[in-house]
């Protein structure tokens, strides 16, 4: 029967979450800085407190403006809702910290963001929090790594450095199997190009300072939850998630999945994490996200159309060893692409210059229009050189390990005219060649 | 809280949300009854301001869904009686009775069955007859997943209802959704989208129920509910002679518009 359907995914980058102002009639939405809201009497001071109400009391903990972001972050993922934080770093702990503690174990692919391996290696292992790092295509290595404490699974949608597609429907498979949720950072695909959810993960997050806000401009990260996980099931059957689905004393003792048979990890997210941990989003990042939101299927689709044409220049330059570029055939996991990332594969990636780290620094020094920062995402087109950047302490042994070359080189390409990008790549890649002879 | 609930066709433990306190059965008792394919949490901060304001609250899962167990009761009248008989299992004589869409006709059938028990009716987002068109009911058979987007779609009256539920940063569609989503595989061999949809168009004992009824009626509806329109619940009102409180929001008006939704209640219930 034809029926209904939700908007379409145009109309809920502009519209999810936000109405004209109804107090001012303002079409915008709003920028509500302010830190606090004026209770109406003392009994709705304390059912907001008892969470008998919904609403705002202070912005730690929620704000109007960050509300219509987490709204429509999640109606964009398809998710039950969000919450934003201070940056993807904060999102990534805040949904660690909802379902581990001192003891409890992770699953994570070793494919990762830096900060995030940092993360998880160093830091919340000081904290008690092991983690055991598998390549994201070892499916035999996800299953076997997970322990009696293990209470997530976690990986990246696009792997860093090498674009590593993660197999989400088995990754999310095997964590199910075992009681446990998926969670992926879904930073350099956005919703534009997969829904995680739709594949059978769980959780996800963004460094929204990346695609979601696009312009360079602001430090935030959004995390989402499908409401897809059984939390009350996964604790009758296997003992996992008190945190949700027991009597909390920190709240009312509270058992989050009693509340909310979908909402219940946000709801401790939020009722815990951000009130004591509070790193919250301030509301004009919000703001500022929001504008980039609003453009996000147009940028996506000028990002990904300029990408295959650098692309294809790259590959065909012979300056160039190789491209690591999941939509080439030459891709370990060109097929796993092909199904999961239809629309694209993004418009970060890596390349390997031939030559020495010599050759590296002098392409990057010759380009005018690439940026040389440690960004992604951003509309103006970057350019990093690992070698000589964020891992120049390693030697040559060190990089390999890494999955990175002397000459790797990784673009994130913006939205200028692909031509210029092209004649920009072209002349540095003659100054690259000069010196080496 | 886990109740023993035994009456013909289940036998198994019922489970009631409480309102984040131990019910206390010598208190004014208030049962709130959630509608198709939905379960307790569409109520909590209803409950849990009712169970803070000096009552006992019982929000039920109905048989077969969400932590009740058993195969999903077959009638309106069948799960009237289930419902009476949880009463007895807490240890409540009288109740007020809240529903919501299918949750309200299981309300109204209640209070018909047992006048004396029932100290009010709150009938919320409802109408009656609630029939179900024959296409919805076919997509609900064959395409059940596909029968929930259009559904949800259909509860919704806007996509920036505010302050949200059960608080702010909870997108209404994508939470309904998988609620339903989750009730639904909870439905083992059954098809509970299209059972539940078929209890509510099946239920002809309304008119005859509304002139049992001993108790003040309320209906609480959605200015802007394409579920059930508000329109189709006049007969139903001056049947009961009930106090009608109009919301702005749709059929989900418990999440659109919890603060009205509690204001009508308050009012309702005093």
């Amino acid at each position: 029967m034809p029926g209904p359907s939700d908007p379409g995914f145009d109309t809920l980058a502009l519209h999810a979450g936000a109405a004209p102002d109804p107090s001012t009639g303002a079409r915008a939405v709003p920028i509500h800085l302010t830190t606090s809201f004026v209770f109406e009497s003392s009994e709705h001071a304390a059912s907001l407190f008892n969470m008998e109400r919904s609403g705002h009391v202070y912005t730690r903990i929620s704000n109007p403006t960050n509300a219509v972001l987490e709204e429509r972050v999640a109606a964009l993922e398809g998710g039950a809702g969000a919450i934003a934080t201070a940056s993807g770093q904060a999102a990534l702990h805040l949904a660690i910290a909802t379902l581990a503690g001192a003891g409890a174990h992770i699953v994570a692919s070793s494919a990762l963001y830096g900060g995030s391996h940092n993360l998880l290696h160093y830091t919340l292992a000081r904290f008690g929090i092991a983690t055991t790092f598998v390549k994201p295509g070892d499916i035999d290595g996800w299953r076997s790594a997970i322990r009696p404490a293990t209470r997530l699974l976690f990986g990246e949608t696009l792997g860093n450095p090498g674009l590593d597609v993660l197999d989400i429907p088995t990754v999310a498979g095997i964590a199910h199997e075992h009681g446990l949720p998926l969670l992926v950072d879904s930073t350099f695909t956005t919703p534009w190009l997969m829904k995680p959810f739709d594949h059978g993960a769980d959780l996800l997050f963004h460094s929204a300072t990346k695609f979601l806000s696009g312009h360079g401009t602001v430090i935030g990260g959004v995390l989402v939850d499908s409401g897809q996980f059984d939390w009350h099931a996964a604790h009758a059957r296997h003992g996992h998630f008190g945190e949700l689905a027991q009597p909390y004393d920190g709240f009312h003792g509270m058992v989050f999945s009693e509340e909310s048979t979908v909402g219940a990890f946000l709801l401790r997210a939020r009722r815990e994490g951000l009130r004591d941990f509070g790193a919250c989003m301030s509301p004009h990042t919000a703001w500022l996200i929001l504008q980039g939101l609003e453009t996000l299927p147009l940028r996506m689709a000028r990002h990904v159309e300029n990408t295959r044409k650098v692309v294809q220049f790259l590959v065909a330059h012979p300056m160039v060893e190789q491209v690591g570029y999941p939509e080439l055939e030459s891709h370990p996991d060109h097929a796993l692409a092909k199904r999961l990332l239809p629309r694209g594969c993004g418009s970060v990636f890596s390349f390997d210059l031939r030559g020495s780290r010599a050759q590296g620094v002098a392409f990057i020094e010759a380009l005018k229009l690439f940026s040389h920062l440690a960004n992604v995402g951003d509309c103006r087109s970057l350019v990093i050189h690992p070698a000589s950047t964020t891992h120049f302490r390693m030697d040559d042994a060190a990089l390999a390990q890494a999955g990175i070359g002397a000459g790797t080189i990784r673009l994130s390409i913006g939205l200028e005219d692909a031509d210029d990008l092209i004649d920009d790549l072209k002349r540095a890649l003659k100054a690259a060649e000069r010196a080496g002879a | 809280m886990e109740l023993a609930v035994a009456t013909p066709g289940n036998a198994a433990p019922a489970y009631a949300y409480t309102g984040g306190k131990a019910f206390d059965a010598a208190l004014p008792c208030i049962v709130f009854v959630h509608g198709a394919l939905n379960d307790h949490s569409v109520w909590t901060l209803l409950a849990r301001w009712f169970a803070h304001h000096g009552h006992g609250v019982l929000a039920v899962d109905l048989p077969g869904h969400g932590r009740s167990g058993g195969a999903p009761l077959a009638s309106v009248e069948a799960l009237a009686d289930w419902l009476l008989a949880l009463l007895d299992a807490a240890g409540v004589q009288r109740a007020a009775l809240v529903g919501h869409s299918m949750g309200s006709l299981i309300a109204l059938e209640a209070a018909a069955r047992a006048p004396a028990r029932a100290s009010r009716l709150v009938m919320i987002g409802t109408a009656y007859p609630m029939k179900v068109s024959e296409a919805l009911l076919t997509t609900a058979r064959d395409a059940p997943l596909r029968a929930i987007d259009m559904v949800n779609v259909f509860s919704h009256s806007g996509i920036a209802a505010k302050p949200s539920y059960p608080g702010p940063g909870a997108w209404l569609l994508g939470s309904s959704r998988a609620l339903m989503r989750r009730v639904q595989a909870g439905g083992t061999g059954v098809n509970l989208f299209h059972h539940d949809f078929s209890v509510c168009d099946r239920y002809a004992g309304g008119l005859e129920a509304a002139a049992k009824l001993q108790c003040p009626a309320s209906l609480i509806l959605g200015a802007h509910d394409q579920m059930t329109n508000p329109r189709q619940a006049r007969a139903l009102a001056d049947a009961l002679k009930a106090r009608v409180h109009s919301v702005a929001a749709g059929h989900a008006l418990m999440s659109e518009a919890p603060d009205a939704v509690l204001a009508a209640l308050r009012d309702a219930l005093a």
